[in-house]
Formats: structure tokens, sequence, C-alpha cells
């Protein structure tokens, strides 16, 4: 590849991220609900149960609060990357996938747009931090990195799901059967350990999302189940994966 | 020289026979239109020039480049604006223009001139930081021909450009293409199933149906081979025989009590013509349209099964997928 032909693919994916990050911008209910929503989960959910019960010495609500990051990435980089068929349905890619770009940049200009957009969100809710005693604010940047490649591994989920789907109905089922699912068996909301059934803890542990839960405890709370390389390898491995398939699934879109 | 040659190009879907063996060379310059009914194959055609489909059989080059073998070359010289409107609704005009800028990979240095340029060509100056959701039909139609043309490609492929516009903004919208590519200096090709555009747009006509082209030559020279324009006349007792022998008239017939007269030139004969008939009781001309030709040409009328030119633009649209499924 000349120096040419890499400068207007390296164009491309910028155009392509700018384009999302405009559109971010523009959606600012979005952003708001999504920033809302976990602190929602963490104030109304976590502080009730939290009034009764402490995991590891550490108050409910403060335990659950990387695993609520984690369901923000979740939930924010798997819809970012189902978006594409709505705008498949629209044809505004129409017009993106005959340009002289590859597949391959337009699905790195894609998974880069929906990582910016979940940083984002994931940074303002680290700025909340500080209503959580037992977060320690040294390891927020390992948190983030954890929670970075999670969500290369989940806008590539999305995208590569969304290059399948044929209607919007489907985002209704991929929501039930693999969204929620992920987020429920992450051990977002409870430790993993023995004293869960044993075929709940086989699904955590066969979840790619448990460690990086796991992880992103490690950094913040110093309590995980699972020892750092497991965490980060496991998480790392299953975002190469997913990115992989992903931009399989998008080149052969349509 | 011919910008664009197909060679015995041919598409199937399956069974359906979408484009069959199109042989055709556009040249530098001209803006050249594909008339056909719905389901003629245009689109398909145009989608493989473009190398978003890829051709059962047979080769077309592109400026030099073989679809087939070099499409990412191909890709940089045209522009295209699509059949169904394929803005980003969410962006402004100027913001569409700019990621098209970038994806095209317009030098950063030329990208603000260049779509200050589009956007003054197209009128839309004024509204270019608005969101393109607020935009009319017709705005956004014009908008999609600046972005066409934005990164200057060699061939402005335009499926289809004035589906479903009232006939006012239809007209300004004709205007704008004549004016655009005069200014760019750009080969032009569009698809149509409308008449008129084909006949006050295009230098030259390819009629298309079935995946086949039919004729192809320019608009007047079309309606040329129908022979000349219709007189019609009624006349208590009209001298057949004498009208016959004026050197203008090609045929002469009887039909249900009136006279057709093919000639040429009507409008320059026709004081002559009805100088020799006694007692006429009424004239009715009529000038031959592409519509006769493809009538002529196929067996059966071009607007058969078109969606009507009326409604509004979302339904033709709606309308048009639907058929397309
Ligand atoms: N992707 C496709 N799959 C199957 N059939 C298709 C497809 N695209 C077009 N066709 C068929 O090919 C024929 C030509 O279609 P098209 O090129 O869209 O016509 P036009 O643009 O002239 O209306 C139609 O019969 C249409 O149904
Ligand atoms: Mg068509």
């Amino acid at each position: 590849m000349s120096d040419n032909r890499l400068q207007k693919e390296l164009m491309g994916i910028y155009a392509l991220w700018w384009r999302e990050f405009i559109v971010f911008r523009r959606e600012k209910s979005r952003i708001v609900s999504s920033i809302v929503q976990p602190l929602m989960w963490l104030f109304l959910f976590g502080s009730g149960v939290g009034a009764s019960i402490n995991i590891s010495d550490i108050n409910y609500r403060d335990y659950i609060y990387p695993g609520i990051l984690t369901m923000s990435v979740l939930f924010g980089s798997v819809f970012f990357g189902l978006y594409i068929v709505w705008d498949r349905k629209l044809d505004v890619l129409k017009a993106v996938l005959v340009a002289p770009v590859s597949r391959l940049s337009i699905f790195m200009g894609k998974v880069l747009g929906g990582c910016t957009d979940v940083t984002l969100q994931i940074l303002i809710l680290f700025i909340f931090s500080f209503l959580f005693p037992s977060v320690n604010p040294w390891g927020i940047p390992l948190a983030l990195l954890f929670l970075l490649i999670t969500s290369i591994a989940l806008v590539s989920l999305g995208l590569a799901i969304g290059s399948m789907l044929e209607s919007l109905e489907g985002f209704q089922v991929v929501s039930t059967f693999v969204v929620f699912p992920l987020f429920f068996l992450s051990g977002a909301l409870f430790p993993v350990d023995n004293k869960l059934p044993l075929w709940l803890q086989s699904l955590v542990k066969l979840n790619p999302l448990t460690y990086a839960v796991d992880g992103v405890r490690g950094a913040l709370l110093n309590v995980s189940t699972f020892p750092f390389y497991i965490d980060f390898g496991v998480i790392t491995f299953f975002a190469v994966i997913m990115f992989l398939l992903g931009s399989v699934l998008f080149s052969r879109m349509k | 020289m011919s910008i664009i040659e197909i060679k015995s190009l041919i598409k199937t879907f399956g069974k359906i026979q979408a484009v069959r063996d199109i042989d055709l060379n556009i040249e530098k310059g001209e803006i050249f239109g594909l008339l056909g009914p719905n389901g003629a194959g245009k689109t398909t055609t145009i989608g493989m020039l473009c190398t978003i489909i890829c051709p059962t059989s047979g080769s077309a080059k592109l400026a030099g480049f073989d679809i087939v073998k070099n499409p990412a070359a191909v890709r940089r010289q045209v522009g295209i604006v699509f059949q169904d409107p394929t803005l980003d609704t969410v962006l402004t005009g100027h913001e569409n223009l700019e990621l098209h800028a970038r994806l095209y990979g317009v030098p950063a240095k030329q990208r603000e001139k260049r779509i200050t340029e589009m956007l003054e060509l197209v009128d839309l100056k004024g509204r270019s930081n608005d969101i393109t959701r607020t935009y009319s039909g017709g705005m956004r139609r014009r908008l999609e021909l600046a972005r066409g043309l934005l990164h200057k490609p060699a061939v402005l492929f335009l499926d289809e450009p004035t589906l479903g516009l009232d006939p006012q903004t239809r007209a300004r919208t004709w205007d704008y293409i004549k004016k655009m590519a005069q200014k760019e200096q750009t080969t032009v090709v569009l698809t149509t199933h409308y008449m008129e555009e084909a006949q006050l747009v295009c230098d030259r006509v390819g009629i298309i149906d079935q995946g086949k082209i039919m004729a192809l030559d320019a608009p007047d020279n079309l309606k040329e081979s129908m022979g000349g324009d219709l007189v019609v006349i009624r006349a208590k007792e009209p001298p057949l025989q004498k009208i016959q022998n004026l050197p203008y008239v090609k045929e002469v017939k009887l039909n249900d009590g009136a006279v057709e007269i093919t000639l040429k030139d009507a409008h320059l004969h026709l004081p002559e013509l009805l100088s020799i008939i006694p007692h006429v009781e009424c004239v009715e001309t009529r000038m031959p349209t592409l519509n006769d030709v493809f009538i002529k040409l196929t067996g059966h009328d071009i607007r058969k099964d078109s969606p009507e030119d009326s409604g509004s633009w979302v339904d033709s649209v709606a309308r048009y997928r639907q058929r397309g499924k």
C-alpha cells in the first residue's frame, strides 16, 4: 500500500469517527440518559440493597460501581453497533459504502466512534466516583483501559450482529438474548464465588464480560476473583476475536 | 473519446435477467439518459458501472479503468446520486459535504473552497448550517447533486434524479443538472422514466426495456425516426391524392372518417396543407413523443405501472422500495 493510499484510508477512518462524534454531541438527551441510568442503578438500587448488605467489607453500593460502569459500556457499545441497522434502513450508509474507502476502514471508523462515545460517558461517570468512598481514584486509569478494551469488543459485536440483521425488530431479540444475559451473568451485581449454584458459576465463568467486571473491580476496589493477567488476557482476546468477526461480517454486509 | 465503454454486459439475479447484453459507449462531456420503465434494468446497469454490483458477465471500462479488475480506481472517478435519498439527515448540509470530501480524499486545503463552490452552485449556501432533516425534497436532491460532484468525478451518475418531485421542482432540478454538467465539464449519466426529462436534459438517450437497449440517439433524432409530426383533419371531402403528393407528406391514412397525415415540420407546412383542403371541420396536430417511440419499439407504454407523478416524495419513495422487494 502506497503512502498516499494509506493516507486516504486514514482520512476515511477519521471521517467516519468525526461523523459519529458530531451525532453524539447532537443527541444530548441520549447522553443525559446514558449518565442518569447508571446513577439510578447505583443510588436507587445500590443504596437500597446496600442498606443491609456489605460484600468483602465494602458497602454494596460501592461494590457494584465497577459492575455498573461495565454495564454502561455494554449497553452503550452494543446498541451503538446495532444502530447501523437503522443507518442501512435509511440508506445513510449507502453513500458511504460507495466511497473509495475500504470496508475495513469504515468499520474501524465506526468502532472508534462508538468507543469515543462510550468512553466519554464513562469519564463523566468517573467524576461521580468521589461519592463512593471505597473507590481508589488511582485505579481509574487502569479501569479505563479495561473498559476501553471492553468497548472495542462490544461495539464490534454490535456491528457484527447489526450487519446481519435485516430489520429493527431484531433489536428486542438481541437485547433479550444477548445484552441482558451478558449483563446478569457478568458478576456485575454479585461476587463470583463458590456460594453461587454450580450452573450459574459455570455460565458466569464462560462470560467474557465477567473478566471485564473483575478487572475493573480489581483496579478500583482492590478485590478480584481472578488474577490481573487472566482478566486482562481474556478481555483482550475477546476484543481481538470480536473485532475480526465484526470486520468480516461488516465487509460481507449486503 | 468514449469515457464509458460497455461490452456485452449481463446481470442475472437468480432467474431474473435484469440486464441482458448491453453494448454502449458514452462520450466524454455528454449528458446521457437511460430511458425506460420500472424494472427495465436501469439501476442495475448504473450499479455495475459504479462497482456496487458485480456483473454476471461482460465488461466495462470507465475513464480507462476496468470495473471488475480495478473497482477502487473506478470509484474515485465516479459520483453517484442514488434513486433513494441517502443524505445523512442528522448532519447539516455543510457537514454532509465535509464528510463526503474526507471520504473521497479531497485534500484539506481545497476542501472548504470546493464545498463553498458547490453550495453556491446549488443555491444552498444560506441553508448550509441547517440539519438536512429540515430540507425540502428539492433541496435534498440539490445537496445530493452537489455532493456527487464535490470530488470532481469524471462521470456523475444520477439514478432517477427527479423521482417524486413536484413538476416545478423537477424543472428547476433539470436546470441545475444542466448548469452543473456544463460548469464542471462532467459527463452525466442519468436514468429516468420521464419522457420530458430525457427530451429536455439529455444530449443522447438510450431507450432500455427488459434489460436491452432498444434504440440509441439524440432525442430529436429518435422522434424523427417516427417519420414526423401527425396532423389529424376532419373535412367533408378531403383530396387524399393531392395531399399525398405534397413533398413533405410521408403518409396519409383515413381513420374513422378523419385524415391522419404524417409529415415533417407540421408547424411550417400546416397553412399550405389547410389551404388545399376545402371545408375543414377541425384540425389537431401532435408531435411524436419519446413515448410514441417507445411504444413503436416495444409494443407497450412506458408509463404503464409507473408510479403517478403526484403524491409526496416520501410516498413515492416508499412505493418504490416496496416495488423493489
Ligand atoms: N438485488 C436484486 N435481487 C433480485 N432481483 C433484482 C435485484 N435488483 C434488481 N432486480 C430485478 O432486476 C430487474 C431490473 O431492476 P432495476 O435495475 O432496479 O430496474 P429499474 O432501475 O430500471 O427500475 C427488476 O426485475 C428487478 O426486480
Ligand atoms: Mg431504478
